[in-house]
């Protein structure tokens, strides 16, 4: 009797297993390259060179168990003779396996003589974890490591912890400007009367998609007449700018779109346009600004070509710290893993905690290139 | 006679019983400028501890402009009410729009006088700047490339944002899935280059020597043999899109995913209870409702990738046949100081995007929102 439906039911949870497992897959490629640097930043730098992040997960790996001397008499350059089996240099140097499993491989160069006898092992989590990296990149005194060949380098630290400083003292104020400035245009463009008002929201509409490369070259002739290169007002101007068009049109679209009598009811009220938008529009456009101002944090923190144009190698912002890293010190992973992480964490955290609100704010804002 | 005495003796009473309030409008501005002025100055010259001058900072720049607001609000209002009536909206809209100018609307005009002109930005130097930028070797390969991102990094980030959308819509964990997926968008590009110059690290051979990079552990254990991939073209390319994949994949999903959302649920029911299977349903009904979502999702994406520009400059510096429009364009500006060539390739990027800006003027003259 119920076949039909018990057959429907089947159909139904393997077309759910299917989904689930695509989708799980589909995860793990985005996660995994970024848990690599994540688990790199915790090791300690010359094991990032020896092997694998990955060799941290549970894996079988051979391990050292003991060693042989090679008699002086045996002739190097010919096949080489080991426990009955014969093999070039190179081969031994490459590892072979025994017969019996453990694998035996050649040490160094010819000279040393010396045969590590390897076995094949389950290796459970390695816990040799360290914070080292995130001071060594963090400070801006001088600091110590070893490195890959086993030496012990001195340098300057990155001083990361400034450019963090750097990106917060940017971050925020070029997120609340551009709000406040747009909140106040997009009241007048909505419930004001004056002349131009129409001409010049469509300009306001016409620049939402220009690229901001037309600005950079002019803005910087302003500013270096101005001389205000390098200082943090010229880049919260900056990204006030470029910002405003999509402020202006979304936060317009929204206190447009607030009921009439509202702001009728205020004026027979006596209540002045100064008063309605402090006390009545501020307040009842919270969620528009909250959208608005998660996006232009996350644009404002994670930009690099405003900040390498207008800022320079003066108050360095994370990007560009961790760009400059990047070119100067490219093997250095322990440095650049940590650092990366770091310039992360502050956008992350922003983003998990207010995902729903950055997502309104895309849905609103996707008429903009 | 004595209307006139009345009113002058009116002014000049007006003047007496007022005086003290022009004077306080006229001190409170004298003063706001001072203060802001000395912040400007003080964040200039200091040598407090950083931490110090970041909160100055923030308190300086976000109050400064509440009060630049409030005063100059509150000068107004002070005037008879018909001036007000008139003034007052300059005083709200009045700095968006300056600043809109001064940033954006003309740096339009001035990059075009500028791409006419030699590298200081003086003497006219005709069509050359253009010539070099569509014939010259650098940039057509610039050019090609940045097609490549267009058409590959838009056809991935699409399909992909797609097909994740709609499956993601058929699982209980729906949001999990669609966090991990969307998370790239939070984090910097400089930060993604970082994760994936990991990915494709090369350490060569020699004795001892493991490959610690991910993708060419995995070509190791298939048998192949490590690539310095990078530096490989054209395929770096595709390995640089790859990133642009990764990261801007989670935009079109979440547009896309809000569109299927959209669909009506009888309409879906009725075609399943016809017979239609899940991909005539996916091909005759889902893809037909968000086309226009869809349109638009290329559209940014297309915009984007046009605009790419730190991924190329962190994983390459432009270098092994990567090179961008963009990344020219910072080459020419900063490194061979040539501002007129510079100008003349943001005059290119602005005239690609000109399609967009008519079409979002078209859509906002027919939503009649004034």
């Amino acid at each position: 009797m119920n076949t039909p439906s018990r057959s429907l039911k089947g159909q139904k949870a393997l077309s759910d297993f299917l989904v689930n497992a695509t989708l799980i897959l589909i995860c793990l490629i985005w996660l995994i390259p970024a848990l690599g640097i994540f688990v790199t930043s915790f090791r300690n730098s010359t094991d990032i060179f020896k092997t694998g992040w990955w060799t941290i997960f549970p894996h079988q790996a051979y391990m050292k168990t003991g060693e042989i001397n090679i008699d002086p008499s045996v002739d190097v350059n010919g096949p080489i003779e080991i426990e009955g089996v014969s093999h070039t240099f190179e081969e031994w140097r490459a590892g072979v396996v025994m017969p019996d499993g453990r694998q035996l491989t050649w040490f160094g160069n010819k000279r040393t003589r010396l045969v590590e006898v390897q076995v094949l092992e389950w290796k459970w989590f390695d816990t040799k974890l360290t914070l080292d990296n995130y001071k060594n990149v963090l400070t801006g005194k001088e600091i110590s490591f070893t490195d890959a060949s086993g030496q012990v380098v001195r340098a300057q630290g990155n001083d990361l912890s400034g450019a963090f400083l750097n990106s917060i003292a940017v971050a925020i104020p070029a997120t609340i400007i551009p709000i406040l400035i747009a909140c106040f245009a997009a009241y007048g463009f909505a419930w004001m009367n004056f002349p131009g008002r129409r001409l010049l929201f469509t300009i306001v509409v016409a620049l939402l998609v220009v690229p901001l490369q037309i600005a950079l070259v002019p803005i910087l002739q302003d500013y270096t007449k101005l001389n205000l290169n390098g200082t943090f007002l010229a880049i919260w101007l900056a990204h006030t700018g470029f910002g405003l068009p999509l402020a202006i049109y979304l936060l317009f679209n929204y206190i447009n779109g607030l009921p009439r009598d509202i702001l009728e009811s205020a004026f027979i009220d006596g209540a002045s346009h100064f008063t309605i938008f402090t006390n009545l529009i501020l307040p009842l456009s919270v969620p528009a600004l909250a959208s608005f101002a998660i996006f232009q944090f996350l644009w404002v923190w994670n930009d690099y070509l405003v900040a390498l144009v207008f800022l320079g190698d003066q108050n360095r912002v994370l990007t560009s710290a961790l760009a400059a890293l990047v070119g100067e010190k490219g093997q250095d992973w322990h440095l650049l893993t940590s650092g990366a992480f770091i310039s992360m964490i502050v956008p992350l955290a922003v983003f998990f905690a207010l995902q729903r609100y950055f997502v309104r704010g895309l849905l609103a804002g996707s008429v903009k290139g | 006679m004595e209307t006139t005495l009345k009113d002058s003796g009116g002014i000049g009473s007006w003047l007496a019983t007022n005086l003290g309030r022009v004077l306080v409008s006229l001190i409170v501005p004298v003063v706001t400028f001072i203060v802001l002025w000395q912040g400007f100055i003080f964040l200039r010259d200091t040598d407090a501890p950083k931490i110090v001058i970041v909160l100055v900072a923030i308190i300086w720049g976000v109050g400064g402009v509440a009060v630049l607001f409030a005063v100059s609000n509150w000068l107004v209002e002070k005037l008879p009410s018909q001036w007000v009536y008139h003034l007052q909206p300059f005083v709200f809209v009045g700095p968006g729009v300056a600043i809109l100018f001064w940033y954006l609307a003309f740096p339009v005009i001035r990059t075009i006088i500028l791409s006419f002109r030699g590298p200081a930005g003086t003497g006219f130097v005709g069509l050359d700047n253009y010539i070099f930028a569509v014939t010259d070797r650098v940039m057509v390969e610039a050019f090609r490339n940045n097609l490549l991102w267009m058409i590959f990094g838009t056809f991935f980030c699409v399909s992909m944002g797609l097909i994740i959308a709609v499956l993601a819509d058929r699982s209980r964990y729906e949001s999990i899935y669609k966090a991990i997926i969307f998370m790239p968008m939070a984090i910097s590009f400089v930060g993604a280059g970082v994760i994936w110059k990991f990915v494709y690290t090369y350490r060569g051979e020699g004795s001892g020597i493991s490959e610690i990079g991910l993708l060419n552990a995995i070509v190791l254990a298939l048998g192949g043999e490590s690539q310095p991939w990078l530096q490989q073209p054209p395929w770096n390319n595709f390995l640089l899109i790859v990133i642009m994949v990764w990261l801007q994949t989670g935009f079109a999903m979440v547009i896309i995913s809000s569109a299927i959302k959209g669909i009506s649920a009888e309409v879906l029911e009725a075609a399943r209870i016809d017979g239609a299977n899940e991909f005539q349903v996916f091909f005759n009904i889902i893809i037909p409702s968000i086309q226009g979502t869809l349109i638009t999702v290329t559209t940014t994406i297309v915009i984007f990738s046009l605009k790419l520009f730190d991924i190329v400059r962190v994983m390459t510096g432009g270098n092994s046949g990567t090179n961008v429009i963009a990344n020219e364009f910072y080459l020419q500006r900063f490194t061979y100081s040539s501002a007129g060539r510079a100008s003349a390739i943001a005059i290119i990027l602005l005239i690609a995007v000109i399609p967009v800006m008519i079409y979002n003027l078209r859509q906002f003259r027919e939503s009649r929102a004034f």
